[in-house]
């Protein structure tokens, strides 16, 4: 790891010792009886210490760990996504074409550097291919709302998703070599919105923001998030190939798609009846509960770099 | 040895594969003898349920399957005596006058706890069909033992009857409140009440 690599994990490892110290004393204060926003908070906070740890082993192993740690996301995304999602005995073929073919042909073809089949595999060729294969069940049942649904999943939870590990392609001149740093610096900046809505949103949340999709999102936490991790976001430019004005910008860009990621991935939640998509991470919910906000930000983050800086 | 090591390998697989979540909603995880009955829909019904079991329990917990099936090759005839030390049973009847109940009555006499899928045969339909009498049976002779139910869901998408690969979905497996035998209730109205207390474990399709 290089030297600026270094100062971030290091700068977020003591923010996670703050915020434990601070979820502990928390408790403490709480006396001993279980009190269910801290302890959330406290399963939360334990759960991040973890997603740090694998990320940052992720990144020791450079870009093929990275590659591979997505791939493994991207595969707990697309199983809860599908898991939720009514389909039936003859969408068999499509099912194993997107678990076994897909998915990992994407990531093969981001291992690969080859940009232009990565960019319209999905969208294009497994477009077509998912409801020939659909098709061929002879069932018509729900037809398009079923060929919707698994096109729908791989294009979230795998051609979204390998938009982050896609980042490491990118040439952008005077960068060589640190585009792991361009990860950490969405991801962070994402997750740290996403954590600073809740915080904020906790402690002056009161005017609620779509009480239909998402009973616990508020204006103030909104607005108060987005602000603070625009700006969080903006103080890391030189992290990024970004003047700080332009990192200001992308970083305010990122934020306001994750929280309509969020949006509509609740949405989706809501009309499938549950309240989160998984159980594998304690305090959050499933992968693509802490997922949504990347899911929708990095995609449009990579075509913005990849169109302005390389 | 070498059977242990391959319980460990299925029960891991299945456990891998599947992402097999356990909710014990009306009943913990304890060491009393049971009977587990379960919705059958696919041939990995039992090899979930008992993976799902904390390892205490799997010992002493041997899943019910149909002779006819398991005892043709070697390789299964490996897994289920010497892996799942399951409980075989003669579906076929092949003598009119055995009880086909008496392998699991003998079992349960040894302290054993069992697996049991009282549809009798894989449905691939949603619901479930009607009930063999064979629970009813176990239950009034053998009172002692905990009759309870478990709703499997989703396996039947990991393991759509004729594919031969499975896909890797997640299952819940919901363990629901102990059934009691009643007395003067009859065989039919016994059935009924089991049949309805493992549906009530169902998630509700939307």
């Amino acid at each position: 790891m290089e030297r600026n690599s270094l100062w971030l994990f290091a700068g977020i490892g003591a923010l996670l010792l703050l915020a434990t110290l601070v979820g502990r004393l928390l408790k403490r204060r709480s006396g001993a009886a279980p009190n269910p926003v801290i302890d959330n908070l406290n399963a939360r906070i334990n759960a991040w210490w973890v997603m740090v740890l694998v990320i940052g082993s992720a990144f020791l192993f450079g870009n093929i760990g990275v590659i591979l740690l997505f791939y493994c996301v991207s595969f707990y995304a697309l199983r809860e996504f599908m898991t939720l999602t009514p389909t039936r005995r003859s969408d068999y073929p499509a099912l194993v074409a997107a678990f076994y073919f897909a998915l990992p042909m994407q990531y093969l073809l981001i291992a690969l550097d080859w940009y232009g089949l990565f960019a319209i595999f999905i969208p294009v060729y497994l477009f077509l291919l998912l409801p020939i294969l659909a098709s061929l069940g002879g069932d018509t049942t729900r037809f398009l709302e079923r060929a919707a649904e698994v096109q729908w999943g791989l294009m979230i939870a795998v051609y979204c998703i390998s938009s982050v590990p896609a980042l490491l392609t990118l040439e952008i001149p005077g960068y060589e070599g640190r585009n792991l740093l361009l990860i950490a610096w969405l991801i962070l900046v994402v997750q740290i919105s996403d954590v600073l809505q809740y915080v904020c949103g906790k402690l002056f949340g009161t005017r609620k923001i779509a009480p239909q999709l998402s009973p616990s999102k508020t204006l103030e936490g909104f607005l108060g998030g987005v602000a603070l991790a625009s700006l969080i976001g903006a103080l890391l430019y030189w992290i990024t190939p970004f003047a700080f004005w332009q990192a200001a910008l992308l970083a305010l860009l990122v934020n306001l798609l994750g929280f309509a990621g969020g949006l509509v991935m609740s949405a989706i939640k809501r009309d499938r009846g549950v309240k989160d998509w998984g159980h594998m991470i304690e305090g959050h919910g499933g992968m693509l509960d802490r997922l949504d906000s990347v899911c929708f930000a990095a995609p449009v983050f990579f075509h913005f770099v990849r169109y302005w800086w390389a | 040895m070498l059977a242990s090591l391959a319980a460990f390998a299925i029960t891991s697989g299945a456990r891998l594969l599947t992402g097999a979540r356990a909710l014990w909603l009306g009943c913990t995880a304890q060491p009393v003898q049971r009977l587990y009955f379960a919705n059958h829909s696919s041939h990995g019904d039992f090899v979930l349920l008992w993976a799902s079991l904390p390892a205490e329990l799997r010992r002493s917990t041997r899943p019910v399957a149909g002779a006819d099936y398991w005892l043709t090759g070697s390789v299964r005839r490996y897994l289920i005596q010497r892996v799942f030390n399951a409980v075989l049973v003669d579906r076929q009847r092949a003598s009119p006058d055995s009880n086909p109940l008496q392998p699991m009555l003998d079992a349960l006499d040894r302290g054993d706890s069992l697996i049991l899928f009282p549809e009798g045969t894989r449905n691939l339909e949603a619901g479930l069909l009607p009930f063999k009498s064979g629970l009813y049976h176990l239950a009034r002779t053998r009172p002692g033992v905990e009759l309870i139910p478990v709703w499997i869901a989703n396996l039947n998408r990991v393991m759509p009857k004729g594919r031969a690969l499975p896909l890797p979905l997640l299952c819940t497996l919901s363990f629901g409140a102990p059934l009691a035998y009643l007395e003067e209730e009859g065989k039919a109205a016994f059935l009924e009440r089991a049949r309805n207390a493992l549906l009530a474990l169902a998630p509700e399709e939307i």
